[in-house]
């Protein structure tokens, strides 16, 4: 493990953004989001949630998948640069980190995309512990240690130090890049971060969603779940926004659009909500016409469809942005706790 | 980065070049699209009942099923109805136009296990024998490998049959073949079969030691179904496709899934009792 | 309160004055309800009213005004004008409405007391002109003027501009506040560079996810420009310059003269843009060049843009003001 302290965190951050590419969280006017370190970036490692989740450093909001160009008859196709360079995504909590691996089974899995799976393999994750974590919080629901985040690099605020410890090779090459900054932990420092990952365990047992029971939630609870009558009053309010898919780390639909650029056509990708009218739109219909059954299709997606293809592991790390974010106070706790098989 | 498939992973979400090298007026807002590569070679192989995208860049992309036969060495080609903005672009490109093509994408109907040496009965409504009409060219191509072929086709019109000449002039004359043809209405000039396909099946009264294969609008495959059980039929015997709004064709974008089923991945082909295990939302 | 509004829904769907009631449910929180429907006097027990229930529920009605039967809404005074507003747009139906009016001492901002230092909010208590909130790492105490949303800092006052009864909490001479266009007139002063600047950095965080618009009750159309296909003028993606150029201030223009500064939009907004801003730009316009002017406040009066008098300011101006 090695240690810096808090106040020389911006020099190594400095080598780095001078170096490659790195995303870590910016406060803007009051909002902290993941951003491109600059030289002027308020970078905020306390703020607990990101209003957006560390997501789109692997998966952007929106991205060219190739261009188009046609000389009278001949169409020529340039497909968009790959990600080619190493970047670094520095600050991640537990719960975003475990989000990558819930991308990584729909993403990798055959046959991968092309252009995520680029930039997963040059991204470099290093992880923050929660050092406090809130009541929107629900990690441990699915299984997820705030306190012994996974990631390339776990790190721990302890005091006025960072301790961070390579997981990876990845790690240890990007640790070997900063080593100037960094120092040996030593018996003290293992102590504190020890100490910290007790307090942090100590507050998530006290979190009020920390033991919310997803009895009645999986892979096979297909039938009585989507046929449950609830979705209609849980989904009543729901607006139609797209605020809990864009906030989500987990929420992976896009859509594929044509951009006329004037010289040719750029085909892009770019976030989708299965809350929106028009996700399921096709020239002769629409196989969900209402609300309820978009409702209804995001949280069985998260919790049973996806559990069903992946072996059991949930579409939701509990991160609780939805939790905070929804307009209307609609979220995936009311979703579990009001259907659940046991309640 | 290239796409030719064979030494580096293929982007999936890129498409090649094809080329329009014929165009057939089928029906009214019927055409049938022969497209091949630039180079005048078929652009990827594929089994019966896949699906590809078609492009118009600028215009849009769409999930087509490859109505040819994987027999057919030469090219691919797609029977498109006109009814909706990439379809009526569609329907006013022309020969030696250029399309961006990918796939092929989707499951295929057991051509090489379970339908191997079965009797089998093919119903297709409308715009619906697309997908049966690269099976039916397999299996009659592939003649010795299966037992009996009945093929029940029927539409609103005698005008709106698809792939008419080929029907007359080899299903027709195929060995152990029968081709039971219906319309929904009477019609000037029409001397056989008037009335739905899902009646007309039932007063065929096949025996049941068939597999069936489905395709048509999703009320005809409803009803079809129904009266094949009426006679006998298990739905395990019977095959059908499903079609869903679809992005990225591989199961990723999240749009055409019903339960935890893809249509674009886990499907179009479904048995149709594994299709009431899903929810009820197709 | 609360047993007072739970009695007479109550009331009323047993007399079969209405079939359905618009309200808030309780959440799994003391702080955070959802608005609901109830259709039943049993589901009511889940009925809840109190500071937490900002969100506005006019809007629903253009859903549930296109139902069989009466559906008994509570609107706070500033809801009243977003439902008069659509029924002078003729997007919902009086008479499908039975409305009552509650009262309200400014609803609470729960984003406003975690800026404010709560943290791990256990529960929130409202107690007369403060706030107690428990929390896991330390409890607070706010007074409630410090922690209500934006909108209620420019109150319209405690009148109910539409209603079939009034609550007994309903206070009608609760004044106006003043200073809702200060903020505005800052951004007026500032330069026109400063003034981008401003915008560009607010309008920067957007993450195109549609709330401000989906909940405004004056975007009422069936379908929104942005999301036609059939047009150019679809844009789902997130790119910058879209939304700081173009899809706020748009919107902005397309709620003009109909916007009743209800301030969804900001409360909604999960990058808390101020979007309320936009609007109040174009009421303080509209009031300085037509006369003053309040979308809402009645259900016939022409509206001053679409509206043409000889009084009317002339276009000039607009060159002027550049």
């Amino acid at each position: 493990m090695y240690k810096i302290k808090k106040e020389q965190l911006s020099a190594l951050l400095e080598t780095v953004g001078r170096n490659m590419d790195l995303y870590l969280p910016v406060n803007n006017n009051g909002k902290t989001n993941f951003g491109i370190w600059t030289e002027d970036a308020r970078v905020d490692l306390e703020t607990l949630k990101t209003v957006k989740s560390p997501k789109d450093a692997f998966f952007p909001q929106s991205e060219v998948l190739y261009s188009c160009y046609k000389d009278a008859k001949k169409t020529e196709i340039t497909p968009q640069e790959l990600v080619s360079r190493d970047f670094v995504i520095f600050g991640v909590r537990p719960c975003d980190v475990r989000a990558f691996e819930v991308l990584d089974r729909v993403f990798l899995a055959e046959p991968a995309d092309t252009y995520y799976a680029a930039r997963r393999e040059h991204g470099i994750v290093v992880s923050l512990a929660c050092h406090e974590p809130e009541e929107s919080c629900f990690c441990k629901v699915f299984g997820i240690d705030a306190a012994a985040p996974e990631g390339d690099v776990a790190m721990w605020a302890v005091n006025d130090t960072y301790c961070m410890e390579a997981r990876t090779e990845k790690g240890e090459k990007f640790l070997e890049l900063v080593k100037e900054y960094l120092e040996p932990a030593g018996d003290e420092e293992s102590a504190a971060v020890t100490a910290e990952q007790e307090a942090i365990r100590e507050i998530i047992e006290k979190l009020p969603y920390s033991h919310l029971s997803l009895e009645g939630w999986d892979g096979n609870a297909t039938k009585e779940r989507f046929d449950d009558p609830r979705w209609k009053e849980l989904s009543d309010a729901c607006l139609a926004c797209g605020t809990c898919t864009f906030s989500c780390p987990t929420c992976q639909c896009y859509d594929i659009k044509d951009f006329n650029t004037g010289h040719g056509v750029q085909r892009y990708r770019c976030w989708d909500s299965c809350m929106y009218s028009d996700f399921t739109l096709m020239a002769h219909g629409n196989n969900r016409t209402t609300q309820l059954q978009r409702f209804r299709q995001r949280f069985m997606h998260k919790l049973v469809y996806y559990p069903a293809n992946n072996d059991g592991m949930y579409s939701c790390v509990g991160c609780g942005r939805c939790v905070e974010k929804c307009p209307q106070g609609l979220n995936i706790v009311k979703v579990i706790k009001r259907m659940g098989g046991s309640k | 980065m290239c796409n030719c498939g064979s030494e580096e992973k293929k982007n999936a979400l890129l498409p090649q070049v094809g080329v329009i090298t014929d165009i057939r007026q089928e029906t009214p807002d019927v055409k049938t699209f022969r497209i091949v590569k630039p180079d005048g070679t078929k652009l990827f192989e594929h089994m019966p009942g896949q699906c590809a995208m078609l492009c118009v860049p600028g215009v849009g992309e769409g999930m087509f099923s490859i109505t040819s036969s994987p027999t057919n060495k030469e090219y691919q080609e797609f029977s498109i109805k006109e009814c909706g903005v990439l379809t009526t672009y569609l329907h006013n490109m022309e020969v030696g136009d250029e399309i961006l093509v990918r796939g092929p994408y989707g499951n295929h109907f057991p051509v090489e296990t379970v339908l191997k040496g079965q009797n089998l009965l093919f119903i297709a409504g409308g715009i619906g024998l697309a997908p049966l009409r690269s099976v039916i060219n397999y299996v009659l191509d592939n003649r010795e490998d299966y037992g009996t072929v009945d093929i029940v086709y029927g539409s609103r019109s005698a005008d709106d049959l698809v792939q008419l000449k080929e029907i007359q002039e080899k299903w027709m004359n195929a060995k152990d073949t029968k081709v039971h043809l219906t319309i929904d209405r009477e019609q000037e000039g029409w001397d056989g079969h008037v009335g739905f396909v899902p009646n007309y099946v039932k007063e065929l009264n096949m025996s049941t030691d068939k597999v069936a294969l489905i395709c048509g609008p999703p009320i005809m495959i409803k009803f079809t179904l129904q009266g094949l059980q009426e006679v006998g039929f298990d739905k395990t015997q019977v095959y059908t496709t499903l079609e869903l709004r679809m992005k990225c064709g591989v199961g990723k974008c999240g749009r055409c899934n019903i339960g935890s089923k893809y249509v674009c991945k886990d499907g179009p082909v479904f048995r149709c009792d594994e299709i009431d295990e899903l929810p009820n939302e197709y | 309160m609360q047993e007072e509004l739970i009695r007479r829904a109550k009331e009323l769907l047993s007399d079969g004055t209405v079939v359905r009631v618009m309200g808030w449910r309780k959440g799994d929180m003391s702080f955070n309800p959802e608005p609901a429907l109830f259709e039943s006097e049993d589901s009511l027990s889940e009925f809840v009213y109190d500071g937490f229930c900002g969100a506005n529920l006019s809007k629903y009605m253009i859903k549930l005004s296109k139902l069989e039967g009466k559906t008994l809404v509570f609107l706070k005074p500033c809801d009243t004008y977003s439902f008069n507003q659509l029924v002078k747009e003729h997007r919902v139906d009086r008479e499908k409405a039975y409305i009552i009016g509650v009262g309200c001492d400014g609803s609470l901002d729960v984003d406003a007391m975690k800026e404010k230092g709560a943290k791990g909010i256990r529960e929130i208590a409202e107690d007369g002109d403060t706030v107690k909130v428990s929390a896991i790492y330390g409890d607070k105490e706010f007074a409630r003027e410090d922690v209500i949303l934006e909108r209620c800092r420019a109150c319209k006052g405690g009148k109910h501009m539409v209603y079939d009864e009034l609550a007994s909490n309903a206070d009608e001479e609760k004044p106006a506040r003043d200073g809702r266009f200060s903020m505005v007139e800052k951004i007026e002063a500032m330069d026109p560079k400063e003034r981008f600047a401003f915008w560009q950095n607010e309008l920067s965080r957007c993450i195109r996810c549609n709330a401000c618009r989906n909940v405004c009750p004056a975007c009422s159309c069936i379908k929104c420009v942005f999301d036609n296909d059939r047009y150019d003028t679809a844009q789902k993606a997130n790119f910058d310059t879209f939304e700081e150029q173009m899809f706020h201030i748009i919107r902005a223009f397309h709620v003009a003269g109909r916007c009743t500064d209800c301030g969804e939009c900001s409360r909604v907004c999960p990058e808390h843009i101020p979007l309320h801003l936009l609007n109040r730009k174009f009421i303080k316009d509209i009031n300085e060049f037509y006369g003053d002017y309040q979308a809402g406040e009645d259900t016939d009066s022409r509206a001053p843009l679409t509206n043409f008098t000889t009084e009317d300011v002339e276009p000039s101006i607009v060159q002027e003001r550049g």
